[in-house]
């Protein structure tokens, strides 16, 4: 206590000092002790790299199809063989990925930035603001979302990534919102929140030096099960046909490209690996969201 | 230097009084907070939890009141009145004379430098993702006392100032323990250089005998800085260690205030005596007659008609149930709201 009077200068020669670790260094030391989130890290890590990488694993453009090679089986030329198109199949499947990916990454960041402001507003301020967006809410969630994007598809008479991630978005935000509110109303009552205010504090400070900061532990896990959400919406809605197009590498669309009898008896080249993608990508989401609540909530663990 | 219990001088009390009856730090005016009840279908208020039922008194300046009470007398609702956290039904609350009840906005935010708060729950009360030495530049930070430079250097101080070591700063609230986390609550109500400190059950959460600590390093800045405060609490002994007057509060009204000394030898109110009959005391009073209140504390939505304490007062008598008493002053400085004085 006597040893340095001085600010700076009597802290940096004793050199013994440590500085101290914040809540959120603790919570990824902690998340890095639990090997299933770390394999799940790795594994989606691995996902992104081959699909982002894919040039390098196969020459093949995922558009160029050989008419004259369709219904392949795995050779050494195509690895997982070609579809009845006559594209290859490995191509499709890393390349697929991409879309997939960005689809759910992209859309659920979104629902985690719009569900964060519009639950933050309608938590933080209540009262009749609050009704009123809770109402819009409810509203929200009980729109017919399928019938939505066959809206969309027709108006646009288009359809493809942008129009996906923006009815995901545009249709799963909700949720997260209403979640959001829960999280500020609980924080608002908070007395570090109330004795913020009364050292002077104005509104936002207090919003974003105090609420903000304290939510990341529920806003990380939310993203993340959310993101594994949607790479399964991806895929079923795809399959179902109201997702992406054929011609667009997708998971979902492979799989309901091989949905056949003949594909699914006897051409599990054809199906197998998306699938196989599909699930590896949201175990490892969902393993990494476990080990983020885990983290950032040492006392919820069972 | 805190380690020590000191029992504040009563003639030092007593002078204080006398010296301070014209200036007055706080004064607060027939102040009510009433919540409203809602209910039905369509969400109307049908009724009211009168938190704080009209209640007066006011705090000279270097003072010391106590507030006691049983949980859900309201007390802690009256210190959230006086941070203006809450606003009042009715009544006023006046800061070194200058009414502040209706003041809002940025106006209200200069006022806070003069009174500040420190909450029951250290656990609770500090922001855990905020290292020590932002908590305590935040509010010299918030109202821009002086450059960065100088704001590290006030830190540094005013850790000393509540006995911590200036490295504390670097370090996250959950590495403290609760005395030190409440220790630095306490830096960082200081920082603004308050007049008046609302201490909200502020050791309450403590060990005993941190407990100890934390009263007299409270009691050294009240010398250091002339703070003055209101002490709110349900421990009794604590609050006679404390304070200079001691305010007894039940159902949201003010049924006893008197110097500490009067309150607790010679008791007027009913209420008072009982709580005071329950509190252990560490002597050996083997004839100690025991007033064992019987029944539970009315609700607050529908307090008892007059005295709101006649439903269970060993004393009670027929005009209790019809009229409310009021405070008045029976004994030198000791005032209480009973009609068996009357």
């Amino acid at each position: 206590m006597a040893t340095s009077m001085a600010s700076n200068a009597g802290i940096k020669s004793r050199g013994a000092v440590v500085k101290g670790k914040s809540p959120s260094r603790l919570a990824f030391e902690r998340f890095m002790r639990n090997p299933l989130a770390v394999a799940g890290t790795v594994i989606l890590l691995a996902i992104i790299f081959v699909t982002v990488g894919a040039p390098l694993f196969t020459h093949y453009s995922p558009s160029a199809m050989n008419i004259m090679n369709t219904n392949a089986p795995p050779s050494a030329a195509h690895p997982l063989g070609t579809d009845q198109s006559g594209y290859d199949n490995l191509t499709r499947l890393l390349y697929g990925g991409r879309v997939d990916l960005t689809v759910a990454f992209s859309a659920g960041v979104m629902t985690l930035v719009i569900g964060t402001i519009y639950g933050g507003i309608s938590g933080f301020f209540g009262g009749w603001i609050d009704n009123l967006m809770m109402r819009f809410v409810d509203v929200m969630l009980n729109f017919p979302f399928v019938v939505f994007i066959l809206f969309l598809e027709a108006v646009f008479n288009t359809s493809g990534e942008l129009l996906l991630i923006t009815v995901v978005v545009l249709t799963s935000w909700p949720a997260s919102g209403r979640f959001m509110r829960g999280v500020f109303i609980q924080l608002r009552e908070q007395d570090f929140v109330i004795g913020a205010t009364t050292i002077g504090a104005g509104t936002w400070r207090t919003i974003f030096r105090h609420m903000l900061p304290n939510t990341v532990g529920t806003l990380s896990v939310l993203v993340s099960f959310a993101v594994a959400g949607y790479v399964g919406l991806e895929a079923a809605l795809t399959f179902i046909g109201l997702g992406l197009p054929l011609t667009v590498a997708s998971w979902g669309g492979m799989l309901s490209d091989a949905s056949n009898y003949t594909a699914m008896t006897t051409q599990p080249y054809l199906w197998l690996p998306p699938a196989i993608m599909i699930v590896l990508t949201i175990l490892s989401v969902n393993f990494i969201g476990d080990g983020l609540r885990d983290a950032f909530d040492p006392q919820m663990r069972s | 230097m805190w380690e020590r219990g000191r029992p504040v001088s009563t003639l030092e009390s007593d002078l204080a009084l006398k010296k301070s009856q014209g200036k007055s730090i706080l004064e607060v005016r027939n102040v009510k907070k009433y919540f409203p009840i809602m209910g039905g279908i369509l969400r109307r208020t049908v009724g009211h939890v009168k938190a704080v039922d009209d209640v007066s008194f006011s705090l000279p300046e270097g003072e010391t009141i106590g507030l006691v009470g049983e949980s859900g007398c309201g007390k802690s609702t009256l210190g959230r009145l006086i941070m203006r956290i809450n606003d009042p039904t009715a009544g006023s609350i006046l800061m070194n004379g200058r009414d502040i009840t209706r003041v809002k906005g940025g106006q209200l935010r200069k006022l806070r430098h003069d009174f500040q708060m420190v909450f029951q729950d250290p656990y609770s009360s500090l922001n855990p993702r905020m290292s020590v030495g932002s908590l305590i530049a935040e509010p010299l930070i918030v109202n821009r006392r002086g450059s960065r430079s100088d704001i590290q250097s006030e830190v540094v101080r005013l850790l000393e100032i509540v006995g911590l070591s200036p490295e504390a700063r670097l370090r996250f609230p959950h590495e403290f323990s609760g005395g030190q986390r409440q220790r630095i609550a306490i830096a960082r109500a200081l920082a603004l250089r308050p007049k008046l400190i609302v201490a909200d059950e502020a050791v309450s959460a403590l060990d005993v005998s941190i407990q100890a600590q934390v009263l007299n390093l409270l009691a050294d800045l009240r010398k250091e800085f002339g703070l003055s405060y209101v002490f709110i609490s349900h421990n009794l002994a604590v609050v006679k260690h404390v304070s200079d007057r001691v305010a007894v509060m039940y159902l949201g009204r003010l049924v006893e205030l008197a110097p500490k000394r009067q309150l607790y030898n010679s008791p007027l109110h009913p209420y008072t005596q009982a709580l005071l009959s329950a509190a252990p005391e560490p002597k050996r009073h083997a004839n100690r007659e025991r007033i064992v209140l019987v029944g539970d504390v009315p609700s607050p939505a529908k307090p008892p008609s007059g005295c709101a304490f006649h439903t269970r007062c060993p004393k009670v008598m027929d005009v209790c149930r019809s009229e409310r008493p009021v405070l008045k002053e029976y004994a030198p400085g000791q005032f209480t709201a009973c009609h068996l004085y009357t």
